[in-house]
Order: C-alpha cells, then structure tokens, then sequence
C-alpha cells in the first residue's frame, strides 16, 4: 500500500519523488495553480498554488509529497491568498479580456472567475509592452505576459530551440526572444512547437484563427477550471527536462 | 576607461582566460562590460557562438545584473551609493550637483556619450559615505569639492585608473577588536593545527574515522585530523554569521555525509544587506585567516575546489586578493599537495558580482557561480548536498570562516566559553549612521545595543536598524536588547538614528532598495514589492490614507506566505517596524480622508494643459476629493440595504 | 416588516468612459424591470434625463475614467451614493480606453489634431467647455472608494439582476463563477 498525505481531511496517496500538487491532481483533488503544467518540471512561481502546513505555507507544486502531512487547501485563508496573487497579475499587466483572443480559454482568467475575484483591486501598473507581430503566423502580445515561464521550458526541453527567455528582474522581468533583432520572424520558431501550445494566457497567439469559437462554446465557458483537474494530472513528461535559458 | 572597440582579439582573450566555459559566463560578461563599458548586441551574438548558449539566455543574464549593460551608458559610470545613510550624508544634494557640472539628467547618458550618473543600492561604504562607484571603483567621502575633481576628470576623459589614489582611499575603521580582528595568527597556523590532530584511542572520534573509512575507502589513520577538525568546529558551537544563524558544523558535516563528488566550498562575500560592510574590512585586513578558514573547510568535507564570491561592489579588492592567495599557493597553503599532505589538493577562484542582492541568498549566489540569473533555488534538496553544479557544496560567510579558522587553532572548547550560552563566539557589527565613531566592532555574542551606542559615542539616538532592512527596527524602550541569535540576531548591520530623522523616510528608502533588488521570480515579490514602494511614494507625497496602511498589512500578509525567498519576507519589515514604533510619523502625512486618489489627478491633466494652452478652472482637478457616505442607516422599507461583510 | 407602502431604493447610474453597453444591459433584463421598478426608484440617470445626482442608495457606474468631467461626475455619485458601484470592464479595469494608456498622450493630440487632416484646422481644441483628457484612463477604485464590482463587457442582464436582488434582499451580492466573466 503507497503511503499517503492528507488534504483538507483527505488521504492522498503519492508515489515517491512526487510534490503535493502532482499527487493531489493524480489523485483528482484540485490545488489552483498557473505556472505549472503536467509535462514540465514544477518551478513553483506564481504561487498559486500555496497551501498551509500546520503553522508554515508552501507552494504545493514544489514541496516534495510526504507521509503524514496534513494540508489545507480549500480554505478561506488560501484562497484569499490566491485572490490576491490572480489580482497582482491582472495588475501587473494589460489585461483587456474583452478584446483579446484567449478570454475563455485563457486559465488566468478562469481561475479569477473560479476564485471570485472581481476586480485588481490594487492600482494597474499599465506597463508600455510593445506587441511582436512581426512573424506571418504568430502574434506575440507581451501585455498579457504572467512570466510563468512554460513557453521558455517547452522551446527548450521539447522544441529545442529555446526561442524564449526572461530577461530583466523584478517589475521590469520580461520575457525576450531569442533574435539579434530581437524579433519573432527571426526565429525558427514553428506553429507545431509545443511552445505555441503553452502559454496560459493570450501572449502567444496564431494568427488568423482568434474568436473562432463562439461565446459559451469556450473551454472555461462549459466547465470551471476547477472542474478541469484531472486534464491536469501529471503525466510523462515530453522533453529532455534540461532547458539552458529557464530560471530552474 | 572603457574601451569604444573590442576586438575579435580582445574577446577571444577574454574567452580564453575563462576556458570558454558557460559557467564563467557572469565573468565573461563583468570583464567585457569592464573592459568594453557596455556589452553590444553583436558580442551576445559571437559569446552565444562560442559558448554554445541561447543568446536569450545571454540576454537574460546581462539583464538581471546591474552592473551588466546592453546599452552604452557613457565612457563615466558614476553610481551613487544610496543607501538611507548616504542620503542622511546628503547624497541626493550631491548627485543634483554632479548632474548640474556635468550637464546630464540623473539616469540618462550625456549627449555626448561621455558620461552617466545614477544611484546603485548600499556599497557598504555607510562609515565614510556619502560614494559612489566610478566605473565600478568606489570613491568615499564625497564632497563637493571631491565632485568638482571628477568633473575636470571625466571632461578630459582621464580613465578612472589613472585618478589620484587617494580619491579611492578606504579606511578600515577598526574601534574594537576581539579574538577575530585582533588575531595574529600566522598564515598556515591552524591549518597546521588541523592536520597534526590525532585520533585519540577509544574516542568518538576513532569509531566515526573507522566507520567512514569503509564508507569512503580511506584509511581511518588518514581521517582523524580531518574529522577531528570537524569535531572541533562542531564542538564550538559556531553558528554562521551571514544572519541566518545554522550551526556550521553541522553544516559541514552534511556535506562531507554527502556522497556526490567533487564537493565544493563556498564563501559567500556578497556582502549586500544595506548597512553591513564588516566583510569588506575582514576583506582588507583578515585576507589570511578568510582562505584559511575556508581551506579547513575544504580539510574538514574534502573539497578540492573553493570560490570567493566577492559582491561586484567591492571590485576594487580583487587584486589584492589574488594577490593574496597568490602567496599562499607560494607558501604550500593552496593547490596540491597542501602542507605535505598528500591526499590535500585545494584551490580558491574568485568570481566577481554584479550588482545583484538577491545572489546574498545561498542557492541565488550559486546560480550565479554558474553564470546564471541569479535566482534562488527550490529548496529542498540544500546545497550541501546539491549545490554548485548540482554537487554538495558548504556556503559559508566571511566571517563564519574566519571564526571558523581560529576554532581550528584553538580548539572548539576555546571558542565556546566566548559569547552566550546559544551564541558562541564574536559578532562583528558594522556600525554607521548617527554616531561620532561609526566603523567596525568587534563583541562577544551577549552585547546589549545600548553598551554599543554608546561606544560609538550616538547620542538622542531614536532608533536602531539591527541587521539591515531585513533585520529589525528598534526604539529606545528596547535598547538593553542584546546581540545575540537568541535576542537580536543580526548579520552586522548597525545604523543609527537620532531623534532629528523621520523614521518614515528610512522605511520608504528600504522599500525602495527592496523593489529594486527583487528578482522577480515569483508573483508576490515582484508585485507586492513595486506595490510597496508606490504605496510608501503616495503616502510620503501627502496622498496616504488609512486604507493604505491596510494595503501594507495586506501586501506583507502575502508575502509572508508566499514569496519565495526571504527578501520577499523580509521586504516589508521595515514598514511593518516603523508603524509600530514610531506611527505618528506616518499620521502626520495621512489625509483624514478615507480615501486618496492613487495619482496626483491634477497632475495627469498637466500634459493636456501643456497642448491646450488652457490653464482655467475647469483644466484642473482639486484633490478635494469625494467621501462615501456613512453606513447606511437602518432601512424602514423592510427592504434591507446594507453591505453586509460576511 | 411589510409596510404596505415599501420606501423605495433610490437608484443613479451614469456611463463614464465607456459605450453605454453597461446599460443596454441593464434595459435587458426585460420584463424583470417591471418588478426591479417595485423596489426601485432612479435618481440621474440616460433614462430619466436627470442632470446631477441627489441622495440615493446606490449608484451604478459604467465606464472608467479618461477625462476630467469623468472625474467630476464620479465624485458626484462617491458623494451621493451610499453604495458607489463599478460595473463592467471599463469601470473596474479602465477597459477598451485604457489600451491608450500605453501611448503619450502629446502624442496622440498631436497625431489626430495636428499632423493628420482633421476637423479642426491643424489645431488641437482648447475651448474651455471641453473636458481636458488625462494622461492615462483609470478604473474606479484608483479615485474614489468603491463597494462593489461587476467585471463583464457587459455584465450579462442576469448577472446585473443577480447582483441587484441580492442587494435588494440584504444579501451580499456573489456572482458565483457562472456569473463572474471578464468579456
């Protein structure tokens, strides 16, 4: 019999070398969470994903599954936090929903919807980030950026081409293209990269097809985020695992 | 003086210096912007070339740092140290002054590409500021008349090499010694200590050298100096002095248990924490017994290979600490065979910073060792037994070799009776700000902050920054507190307030040293932090209110929580601190209001006024401003109308 | 509790920056506005034609804020209103004005006045009835205090009616995540 946790009361087994997160989804327990995907690497970024253990917090998807533990979740402690976190990053950036090509499939946006937030609440930092529309078939809007990074790890470990990486620090962080001129259309980059299947939110985009689906039809107009977890269970993961130009 | 061109030649020979390897790409880089004053986008080209790296990642890496530059920023670099006790010594005034002689708007290169100023976080120069940095060579001791002498400098283009060496005199400032800055102990002392230990028969240490001898395949007669030396550092409590206090014996003993090869030691002078500048003097002074200690280290976990790395900051001390271990490889105390022992091969490199606080964090500085973003890793696994390149590492501070050093020479039951009962040993702080003698003290562990002040002769003192900005802030009623890892522990920081400063101001100075050096890895800390410093910019320019202050309880809530490394915990101390003890300072500048504007409103009509030419009433917006009513009063409809906050 | 002659909600609402879409959606929660006007009376509002706003209980505002008029007539509901809510994209967020923000705004005065053909002959219109822009759009809360938000481009008529009658009825208005849509 595998050993097992407890979240918010309930066992969760795990295999060994697993992270909170990865065996609450095998498991199908939701944690919400952003900048982790089931193929890659857990990094732990955003945040979204912390949980309370006894006195301390951690993020799940990096904290390393153990007997015995007992985990809050879904309490309204965490999710506060999580508010919170989801409403830095609509003020980070420029989150336009109604004008952009991902709102309703965009998991920025569906995990605002599910946590109930209902506004940035803190004052928008309206940053000046140009949009990259200079490659035939990709759009790159930078404004929508979350730097989760998944688009540098999946151009690397899978693609192997790293055409992402992060640059600057802090507030200015932001994700470059790996080009002389700094440019997409520079880049070898191809629409059957698992880069352009990544990105979270609206940053890269394919050109000619956006608002395809209508209103209701959407991903997260049929189900909550929440509902979707077991999409997001772990599973093996598609690339090499060793990306030069990521931060992990 | 920066060079216009870099030749293929130039590069090549930089490259070759560093065995064109990734690892050394910080260096690379430190060297080509110290050498070039800018790293152009053709050169990322031809290192992405030759290093076989993304030039992304490249791109990335000369981004984080900042002392590292994708664009020209003037032949002159002229950064000024500001921390808040350089303000406090006017550095602001000065920089006006610098801008005004130079013609140039602070952070813009003159249009002659001659010359930039700007301000960089603390230099660690706090005991004889105001400084700032010349190219990356800090100058102390600013004056106006300093100012002018650089000016005629800069305007005949003299490279900052050739300035008179006095401009980059630095005093060590030494006013009280104890066991680590009065030592005189010779080079090679306790190493040869370590190595003529013995294992006495039937000891602890006997048995633990015939279980590791199966283990590791050493002969167990080989094993009792090393692991006798580690008992030693073990048995004399000493805890590491970068603030965060772990027991370095069992730190090392970690790493030695470690079964990866090689193992690597780690001294970490990144001396960063605003205010602290006690390394830089052990730097200057106790070159010596630094390497020696982190040679006993090496001796203790068998390491072969160590690296200093020495915040970019204090650039000016390379030299001379090559120099250093230059003589010691000299003297048999570095490279093989060290002291006639076969099996001790061990060698110290020193890599450069590059304007990075955040690499002050362990597994950060290990990253970028490796030439990386500086970005601090998930832990666990911990670098003892998965650091540099992945392989079991001992990072350790500056001082925490030294200490560790004279334990190797004087046993560890020497050291122990020294300090408290919890804190053995020594403390160094760095003392500065509102004081006649600011410098460097040496204590035992157990000092109270009161006998400090008034050593360094502080008087009216209002408050105590301990630690740094990381550290804590403390008030009058507190200062029979002592140094100590049981009551204030504290990685050297020690500035002073008198009753004349507006405690505020030093907490806004902090946040924004906080928001600048966030790495921005994760969500709270690179927003919460650029929130902090907006919040504390509305409330010092009269626009604050009490939901404000709720702001700041919220942003350090989340931060608390969840950021990912202490800078992101610590960032709202100082705000946090200075509330509780000195909040009428904050008051004052709090509107009675609920509610502020987040912008000056009349302000963001200044650009339409300026195109319109219009300056009546109606082309300015009063911050007068609108206030929701009370709660709503009872409803006598039936129909209940009130904002119920469940 | 059932007075017979209910004291009605005093209700105003205004569109700030913003493309009345906000209130179309209002007008569509249809023949539910016969029961909405039971418990309802309006104060200023585009559908009574009224120009400044009186006491009332709530206010509806739509839009964010690009100009100084805008300024103006928020400060007037804050003033006003016992409960000052923002409604859809452009009030919480600054919205489809605020994706000007990334641009200088001499700029764009200079671009549409002066160096394109325009209407008003190369000059940039400075009359002293015309509201001066500001130099970034804003959403609501970054002004004045306010209460509640309904994210939405527009909020759907359901989800404005959920948030009316549970006001209504005492209730904290949740949306729930049905309800709670950013376009």
């Amino acid at each position: 019999m595998s050993e097992t946790f407890q979240l918010d009361g309930e066992d969760i087994p795990f295999a060994p070398g697993q992270t909170v997160l990865q065996a609450a989804l095998s498991a199908g327990h939701y944690i919400p969470h952003l900048c982790y995907h089931p193929e890659f690497k857990p990094h732990g970024s955003c945040k979204v994903c912390t949980v309370k253990i006894g006195n301390r917090t951690a993020a799940s998807c990096t904290m390393p599954a153990q007997a015995g533990l007992e985990i809050e979740s879904n309490t309204e402690e965490m999710n506060a936090l999580r508010r919170t976190l989801v409403q830095m990053l609509f003020a980070e950036g420029n989150h336009f929903c109604p004008s952009c090509e991902k709102s309703g499939n965009c998991e920025l946006q569906a995990l605002g919807s599910d946590l109930g937030v209902m506004t940035a609440g803190f004052r928008h930092f309206y940053p000046n980030r140009p949009v990259d529309a200079s490659h035939p078939d990709i759009l790159l809007d930078f404004n929508r950026c979350i730097l989760c990074e998944l688009c540098v790890r999946a151009s690397c470990e899978v693609d192997e081409k790293c055409v992402f990486a992060l640059s600057g620090r802090g507030i200015t962080k932001h994700l470059v293209v790996n080009a002389t001129s700094g440019k997409l259309a520079d880049t070898d980059i191809a629409l059957t990269d698992k880069a352009m299947q990544v990105c979270p939110v609206g940053v890269i985009i394919k050109k000619r097809v956006g608002f395809a689906v209508p209103i209701g039809e959407r991903r997260y107009d049929q189900r909550p985020i929440s509902a979707q977890a077991l999409d997001d269970a772990p599973r093996p993961p598609s690339g090499s695992g060793v990306c030069q130009a990521c931060e992990e | 003086m920066p060079r216009l061109d870099l030749s293929p030649t130039d590069l090549e020979s930089i490259l070759l210096r560093y065995g064109s390897d990734p690892t050394n790409l910080l260096q690379i880089l430190r060297e080509i912007q110290e050498f070039h004053g800018w790293i152009p986008p053709a050169v990322i080209d031809s290192l992405s070339q030759s290093l076989s790296l993304p030039r992304g990642h490249i791109e990335g890496v000369v981004g984080f740092y900042s002392f590292l530059h994708a664009e020209p920023i003037g032949q002159f670099r002229l950064l000024f140290s500001d921390n808040i006790t350089d303000r406090m010594l006017g550095n602001q005034d000065l920089l006006e002054y610098l801008c005004n002689k130079l013609w140039l708007e602070r952070g813009h290169v003159s249009e002659d590409g001659l010359a930039s100023v700007d301000t960089t976080s603390c230099t660690g120069l706090c005991d004889q500021g105001p400084a700032l940095l010349a190219n990356g060579y800090a100058i102390p001791r600013l004056t106006r008349q300093r100012l002018d002498q650089i000016v005629e400098l800069v305007l005949q283009k003299v490279p900052v090499t050739q300035w008179p060496s006095e401009m980059f005199l630095i005093e060590d400032n030494i006013r009280r010694s104890d066991i680590l800055l009065g030592n005189n102990m010779q080079p090679g002392d306790a190493l040869r200590a370590a190595i003529a230990q013995v294992c006495v028969p039937g000891s602890a240490v006997e048995a633990a050298a015939n279980q590791r001898s199966w283990r590791e395949g050493i002969p167990s007669v080989e094993l009792c100096a090393p692991l006798s030396t580690l008992e030693e550092i073990k048995r004399s409590n000493l805890r590491g002095r970068g603030g965060a206090g772990f027991t370095t014996g069992l730190k090392w003993e970690a790493c030695r248990n470690a079964a990866d090869e090689p193992r690597y030691v780690v001294c970490n002078a990144d001396e960063g924490e605003p205010g602290t500048f006690k390394d830089r003097v052990l730097l200057t002074a106790q070159a010596n017994l630094l390497f020696e200690g982190m040679t006993i280290c090496a001796y203790a976990i068998k390491a072969k290979h160590g690296f200093l790395y020495l915040r970019g900051e204090y650039r000016y001390l390379l030299e001379t600490l090559n120099a250093v271990l230059e003589a010691r490889r000299s003297a048999n105390l570095l490279g093989n065979g060290i002291l006639g022992q076969a099996e001790f091969d061990f060698d110290i490199k020193i890599h450069l910073g590059a304007g990075a606080y955040v690499c002050g964090e362990e597994s950060a500085l290990i990253e970028s060792l490796e030439g990386k973003r500086g970005i601090p890793r998930n832990r666990p696994p911990y670098p003892v037994t998965h650091g540099y390149l992945q392989k079991p590492t001992t990072v350790n501070n500056v001082e925490t070799f030294c200490a560790a050093a004279l334990v190797a020479l004087n046993g560890g039951d020497w050291y122990r009776r020294i300090g408290t009962t919890k804190s053995a040993g020594t403390k160094i702080l760095s003392v500065s700000g509102d004081c006649a003698r600011p410098g460097i003290y040496e204590y035992p562990f157990g000092v109270t902050v009161r006998q400090v002040l008034a050593d360094c002769g502080a008087e009216n003192t209002l408050a105590v920054q301990i630690s740094g900005p990381s550290g804590v802030c403390i008030g009058a009623d507190e200062f029979d507190r002592r140094i100590a890892f049981e009551d204030l522990a504290t990685a050297g920081a020690f500035m002073v307030f008198d009753e004349s400063r507006d405690m505020f101001e030093v907490a806004r100075n902090f946040a924004h040293f906080f928001a600048h050096e966030s790495c921005g890895f994760c969500t709270p800390c690179r927003v919460g932090t650029a929130m902090l410093k907006a919040t504390m910019d509305k409330i010092a320019a009269g626009h604050g209110t009490q939901y404000d202050l709720a702001e700041i309880d919220q942003l350090n809530r989340i931060l608390l929580q969840s950021a990912h490394c202490g800078l992101g915990h610590t960032a709202c101390n100082p705000t946090l601190d200075t509330l509780k003890r000195f909040r009428p300072t904050y008051e004052r500048r709090l509107k009675s209001l609920d509610f502020e504007p987040a912008f000056d409103l009349d302000g963001a009509l200044a650009t339409a006024r300026r195109m319109t030419g219009r300056d009546d009433a109606g082309a300015h917006l009063s911050m007068e401003t609108a206030e929701p009513l009370a709660a709503p009063p009872p409803d006598e409809s039936g129909v209940l109308l009130a904002r119920t906050e469940s | 509790m059932a007075n017979t002659e209910q004291k009605k909600i005093r209700v105003a609402t205004t569109s700030l920056a913003g493309c009345f879409g906000c209130h179309m959606s209002l007008l569509d929660i249809d023949e539910r506005l016969f029961t909405l006007l039971e418990h309802v009376e309006f104060d200023r509002t585009p559908l009574t034609d009224i120009k400044h706003c009186g006491p009332c209980d709530v206010g509806l505002v739509e839009g964010g804020l690009c100009n100084a008029e805008n300024v103006h007539v928020l400060r007037e509901f804050r003033n006003n209103c016992k409960i000052l809510v923002a409604v859809g994209a452009c009030a919480v967020t600054g919205g489809l004005p605020a994706q000007r923000n990334h641009l200088d705004l001499a700029d764009c005065l200079q671009e549409v006045y002066v160096t394109e053909i325009s209407l008003h002959n190369g000059l940039i219109p400075n009359d002293p009835e015309l509201p001066l822009p500001l130099d970034k759009v804003h959403p609501l809360h970054e002004v004045v205090k306010v209460d509640y938000f309904i994210p939405g481009c527009p909020p759907s008529a359901d989800t404005l009616w959920k948030f009316l009658t549970d006001l209504l009825a005492g209730r904290t208005p949740t949306l729930g995540v049905e309800l709670t849509r950013y376009d």
